[in-house]
């Protein structure tokens, strides 16, 4: 096991207030620790030095449950593809780097404090139509509907999303596309999700722009800062949705009643 | 106090169908009126909040996490257990039931268990309706794999993250909810303590992670879903902010705790590498079909690479000593074989505490592609974490702890002794005895969330008057002061050492002491040790920043302030516990082979602790194990 | 009616309606600069060729489709200006602080800068529409020296009008500058008009990129050959 000797630029802010790089050395950090490691220790140095401690997002630490979440040198989740920052390791690093650490910009992620930000975009997005609207108890038996393995493989591959915003805070226009198209793609795929398919696209399309995130320009970068690699055919797949269901909510099919029935 | 488990009466087949129908109702109009407090939002508590919120109540959903969605459930990698029978293999509720119950080495309520076969057959039905993508077969149907204790494929999953999968499933019927108005979510909320007001549980402090508010919140009952405390041991495969301190802080307030000493140490993770180290990492169990564990014969051999150790001289011990199930012994019985080796000095790895787990064979046998396939992922984790590749040479792993049984004591309708607290998931003591299956920690979250609490909870509501205790009850008032006393308390000591440090240091205590292996002796240190621990903490944390702000430090401190006091009721139930069970092995009850000593005569009871106002003096209840339906064996895996 | 208005209102509103525009009006848009390339082509078939296409251009319809392609093309760019525009304003406001340290992983240097090439294009249509359409601070309309005959009928010389066009250095460079930014805004904008149609899968996007770039590069070469061929070596004059 080596011991590296690291320069950081880490990115200081207190909520709404103005933020700043601050310059942190961080000598003899063991190659076999991982990222979020290293800044346990640089953090424990600092208390230990009467300063202010960085504030960062994580929990699981095993790149599953999305919470952490850092731009480092510019890439967000670091430079290891497929991999959350908990889960890279600074043997990916050489001593004497200079390392910027950084939190996921973009306006729709507001920061808490240095490396914390706001994600709460996503949640509301959810809200706008995330899910199938079935109750407790309401539901058939499990095999009823047959599902191929193909389609259930695909709505997989969609789910794999771990929701922390990466692909937002890797694109040049902040969208977050690749999340919502994964989000609306699982259940669009699905049979259970059929039955609102239009009205979940639309809808979480527009809670998606109401929140201020970009627009894609197709250039990939969220699929290459994805830790799940979720493809970009799902932003296809969600622009061909949206393309329909706005037809038919332009043009009105599927809505003749509306308004005299109910 | 008497702990009433009320038990419906009747056949074991019927109790819980029996138990729907002579549970209380409530008619909608009613239940709009009535309020319900929900602690977390992982599989247990996203579940219950949703689907009481659909029956009409008024749910308000807390998490510290910044969404719902990271709730450690997420982390769950295997699967989840149900009793379709789909593989035409013999399963049914029976079997599951029998299984879970014997797997608990005997020491789980045979009733609560056999509820929670009975619904595993709606929970995937329900999860499929959600868009759950659980894996299937060419046909369009479901498809299972085995898990360790049964000899049935009852196991549902999706590929290696079917945690994440019913998590999302459970946090988009809440999503729904929210929409709906039905449910007012808290994210980054903390609960710091409990409301009891004129012996009623009635609300819950809170700490705004971001703004520093400390808050109080009132309802007509109370549900925790606040998951396991394994971070007791400070390094273990929970999450980071996995804590002890919602049931601990109700335990404190008069809820009684039972059976702290039973926790799950999973045999294969990643060992320690350094001191720095923060958490541990889970390889899935499912690696043991392939992979050979062992050591060298030798102690002198342990610093030589693997592969310069000639086969003579490799101690293939879970296949010497577990013929029939060799490398897939339970997870109790392969982690202690593993330690055994490692005491005996012929540990592999930084500080001798790893053992290997070879594919090299397997590979030979069918090729590093055929691996690769199977356990790809895996490998590229072990990679990640461990810089070595596991196709070269063979990976080392180490048991860890992975999940606590123990939790609050909770009757049939899961309200704890104290009146209107509900508790369920992994908070509550009550299905899984002293030992957890694979894949059914999943099965009894959601079961509890879906399908038991929404029919159990009219049972308390009936009795009380809607909304009729608020935040202006002096009870709030003083739990306000509490907890911010505590906070301003943690904030002054302005000591020279790191949470962190302390937290370490307790962890490693408790591990030694009270992990795999307990002894008498060494819990007897461990009391000794901890009061010490504690007392140091409270003189010397330093806990920087202010109470006004987001501040994790200040959170970690909370948490570990209550391990502090936690680990002592753990221990000292493992003291007064003079048996092996489960995961629970006191050196002194074993056979002459080292296998584990039930001692059914004395200890088939719950242990249900009650705070005294002394730590050292927790009030011990017990509520007697009846088995109707299971006869008590001796689980032998030879 | 209003709630039909609506609709289209909020469709143009949303991002995902905005996209779904500029890549059906850059679509009509390649195929005009395709149809716009091979007509041009004719000039080495000879005057008669491209003189004969002049005027069939004109005539089409006793006159009027040219108008309804005028007003067609004048359409798509106006919805691709517009929509590309407001795209691009609402990216640069979604991530309002930038990066410290910025890194680019996998986007190409075409897909950054298309609004550039985009306008300069424009700018180069601009001028290019003065130069050869609307012919202004030249000769070209003067039927005294630009008229041909075509079986026997005078038409506009457009032969000659090109050739003395391009003869002109400057002329040629610019158009050679913007035809080359053409060609890189395609090499972009051909493929991934087929991810925001939806027709992109894993399947068929290498297909859609290589026929994009291939299409770019035909652009580029098709077009540029015209101005290299009069103003370096001479043809037509
Ligand atoms: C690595 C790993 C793999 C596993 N794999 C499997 C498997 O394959 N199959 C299986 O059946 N089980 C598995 N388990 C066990 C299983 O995942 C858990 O037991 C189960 O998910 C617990 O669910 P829960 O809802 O009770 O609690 P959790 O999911 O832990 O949720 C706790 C919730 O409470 C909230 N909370 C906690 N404390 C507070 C507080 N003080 N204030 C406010 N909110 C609070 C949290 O924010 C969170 O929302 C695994 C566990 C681990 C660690
Ligand atoms: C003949 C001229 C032009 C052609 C053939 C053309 C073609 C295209 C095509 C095919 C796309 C891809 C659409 C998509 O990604 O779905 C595109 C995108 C774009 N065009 Fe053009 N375009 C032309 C002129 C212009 C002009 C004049 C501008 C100036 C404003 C412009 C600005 C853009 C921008 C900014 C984009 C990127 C939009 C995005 O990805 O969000 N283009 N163009
Ligand atoms: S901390 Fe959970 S994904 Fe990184």
């Amino acid at each position: 096991m080596a011991l590296l000797n690291l320069h950081l630029k880490v990115w200081r802010q207190t909520g709404t207030q103005p933020g700043h790089f601050q310059d942190i050395e961080a000598p003899e950090i063991p190659d076999h620790a991982s990222f979020l490691e290293m800044m346990d220790i640089v953090n424990e140095r600092l208390i230990r030095a009467g300063q202010d401690p960085v504030a960062f997002d994580h929990d699981c630490r095993e790149g599953i449950c999305g919470m952490c979440s850092m731009t480092i040198n510019g890439m967000a989740h670091g430079p290891e593809r497929g991999t959350t920052t908990c889960q890279l390791h600074m043997r990916k690093f050489r001593t004497g780097d200079t390392i910027w650490v950084e939190p996921f910009r973009a306006r729709a992620f507001p920061v808490v404090k240095d490396l914390m930000v706001d994600r709460s975009a996503f949640d509301r997005i959810m809200k706008a139509g995330g899910y199938v609207s079935v109750r407790t108890g309401a539901a058939p038996e499990a095999n009823e509907i047959p599902i191929g393995k193909d389609v259930a493989d695909a709505a997989m591959d969609a789910a794999a999303c771990i929701g922390c915003g990466a692909c937002v805070a890797s694109c040049k226009n902040a969208s977050a596309m690749l999340y919502v198209s994964a989000k609306v793609g699982q259940l669009n795929t699905l049979p259970q999700g059929h039955a609102e398919k239009d009205r979940r696209t639309l809808a979480m399309v527009r809670q998606m722009d109401a929140e201020g995130f970009g627009n894609c320009t197709n250039q990939y970068e969220c699929e290459a800062a994805c830790p799940k690699e979720i493809s970009v055919r799902w932003i296809a797949k969600l622009n061909r949705d949206y393309a329909v269901a706005s037809v038919k909510e332009v043009v009105g099919i599927g809505r003749q009643q509306a308004g005299d029935g109910d | 106090m008497k702990l009433d488990s009320k038990i419906p009466s009747g056949p074991m087949a019927e109790k819980w169908s029996r138990h729907k129908q002579d549970s209380k109702l409530i008619n909608p109009k009613n239940k709009r009126k009535y309020s319900i407090i929900v602690v977390g939002s992982g599989l247990a508590g996203a579940a219950a909040a949703a689907s009481l919120s659909e029956l009409g109540y008024k749910v308000k959903c807390f998490c510290f996490q910044d969404s719902p969605r990271r709730a450690h459930s997420i982390a769950a990698q295997g699967g989840i257990n149900a009793a379709k029978n789909y593989q035409n293999d013999g399963d049914s509720v029976h079997r599951l039931f029998y299984d879970t119950v014997k797997g608990g080495d005997f020491r789980a309520r045979e009733a609560n268990v056999h509820r929670l076969a009975e619904v595993s057959v709606n929970i995937i039905d329900q999860c499929v309706a959600q868009g759950v993508p659980f894996a299937r077969e060419y046909g369009g149907g479901l498809a299972n794999r085995s898990f360790g204790g049964a000899q049935v494929s009852r196991t549902f999953y999706a590929r290696g993250q079917t945690g994440q999968q019913l998590l999302l499933g459970a946090y988009s019927a809440l999503s729904k909810e929210i929409a709906r108005g039905g449910v007012e979510m808290h994210t980054r909320t903390e609960m710091l303590d409990l409301v009891v007001a004129d012996g009623e549980t009635k609300g819950i402090i809170t700490r705004n992670l971001v703004t520093g508010k400390v808050e109080a919140h009132a309802a007509d009952t109370v549900l925790l879903c606040t998951g396991g405390y394994g971070n007791v041991f400070f390094l273990s495969t929970n999450a980071m902010g996995c804590n002890v301190t919602a049931t601990w802080r109700a335990h404190r307030r008069g809820a009684t705790f039972a059976n702290p000493c039973y926790t799950q140490i999973h045999p294969t993770c990643i060992p320690v590498s350094g001191d720095y180290q923060s958490k541990l990492t889970l390889m899935s169990e499912s690696l043991r079909n392939d992979g050979r564990v062992w050591v060298p014969k030798k102690a002198e051999d342990c610093g030589k690479p693997a592969s310069q150790i000639p086969e003579a001289d490799r101690d293939y011990f879970l296949e010497r000593k577990y013929p029939s199930f060799g490398n897939l012994a339970p997870r109790d019985i392969s982690s202690r074989a593993a330690k055994e080796c490692c005491d005996d000095g012929r540990g592999v790895g930084p500080g001798g505490r790893g053992v290997y787990l070879d594919f090299s064979e397997a590979i030979n046998e069918f090729g590093e592609k055929v691996i690769k396939e199977r356990y790809g992922n895996l490998f590229d984790m072990y990679e990640r974490i461990t810089g070595e590749s596991a196709y070269k040479q063979p990976m080392r792993i180490y048991p860890a702890v992975h999940y606590t049984m123990g939790g609050l004591w909770v009757d049939y309708n899961l309200m704890s002794n104290l009146s209107g607290l509900h508790v369920l998931g992994e908070a509550n003591f009550s299905d899984h005895g002293a030992n957890r299956l694979g894949a059914s920690a999943l099965m009894q979250g959601l079961a509890d969330g879906y399908f038991v609490i929404p029919t159990t909870v009219a049972n308390y509501l009936v009795t009380q008057k809607p909304g009729a205790v608020t935040t202006a009850h002096p009870a709030f008032k003083q739990a306000l002061e509490d907890a911010n006393g505590r906070i301003n308390q943690l904030l002054g000591v302005k000591g020279k050492r790191t949470v962190d440090s302390f937290h370490r240091e307790l962890g490693l205590l408790v591990w030694d002491k009270c992990g795999m292996g307990r002894s008498r002796a060494g819990l007897e240190e461990a009391l000794r040790r901890i009061p010490e621990i504690r007392a140091e903490f409270w003189e010397n944390v330093l806990v920087p920043g202010s109470g006004s702000l987001a501040n994790p430090e200040l959170e970690k401190a909370g948490r570990v302030a209550d391990f502090m006091e936690f680990a002592e009721l753990l221990c000292r139930d493992a003291l007064d516990r003079e048996e092996s069970c489960g995961g629970h092995f006191r050196e002194e009850h074993q056979f002459p082979d080292g296998e584990a000593k039930r001692d059914d005569e004395n200890f088939c009871y719950v242990s249900a602790y009650e705070y005294s106002g002394d730590l050292s003096k927790p009030i011990l209840h017990k509520e007697p194990l009846t088995f109707e339906e299971v006869h008590l064996t001796v689980r032998s895996y030879k | 009616m209003s709630s039909l208005l609506d609709s289209l209102s909020r469709f143009y509103a949303s991002s995902i309606g905005k996209k779904l525009l500029v890549a059906l009006s850059g679509l009509a848009l390649i195929g005009f600069v395709l149809g716009h390339m091979i007509g041009n082509l004719l000039i080495f078939a000879g005057p008669d060729a491209i003189n004969e296409y002049g005027h069939m251009l004109h005539t089409m319809g006793h006159g009027g489709l040219i108008w309804v392609a005028r007003f067609g093309l004048l359409a798509a760019v106006l919805v691709h200006i517009v929509a590309t525009i407001h795209l691009t304003r609402q990216n640069r406001a979604a991530r309002k602080d930038a990066y410290g340290k910025e890194a680019t992983r996998v986007a190409t240097s075409a897909s950054r800068i298309m609004i550039f090439s985009g306008l300069t294009i424009l700018a180069f249509v601009i001028y290019h529409l003065l130069h050869f359409t609307v012919r202004v601070g030249n000769e070209y309309n003067n039927p005294a020296l630009y008229t041909a005959m075509l079986d026997g009928q005078p038409v506009h010389n457009v032969y000659k009008m090109v050739i003395d066009g391009f003869s002109w250095a400057p002329a040629s460079v610019f158009y050679i500058i913007a035809v080359a930014l053409l060609c890189n805004h395609l090499s972009h904008g051909f493929a991934s008009l087929f991810q925001t149609l939806g027709l992109a899968t894993n399947k068929t996007w290498p297909l859609f990129q290589k026929a994009g770039h291939a299409f770019a590069l035909l652009i580029l070469v098709g077009n540029c050959s015209i101005p290299i061929a009069i103003w370096l070596f001479g043809y037509g004059r």
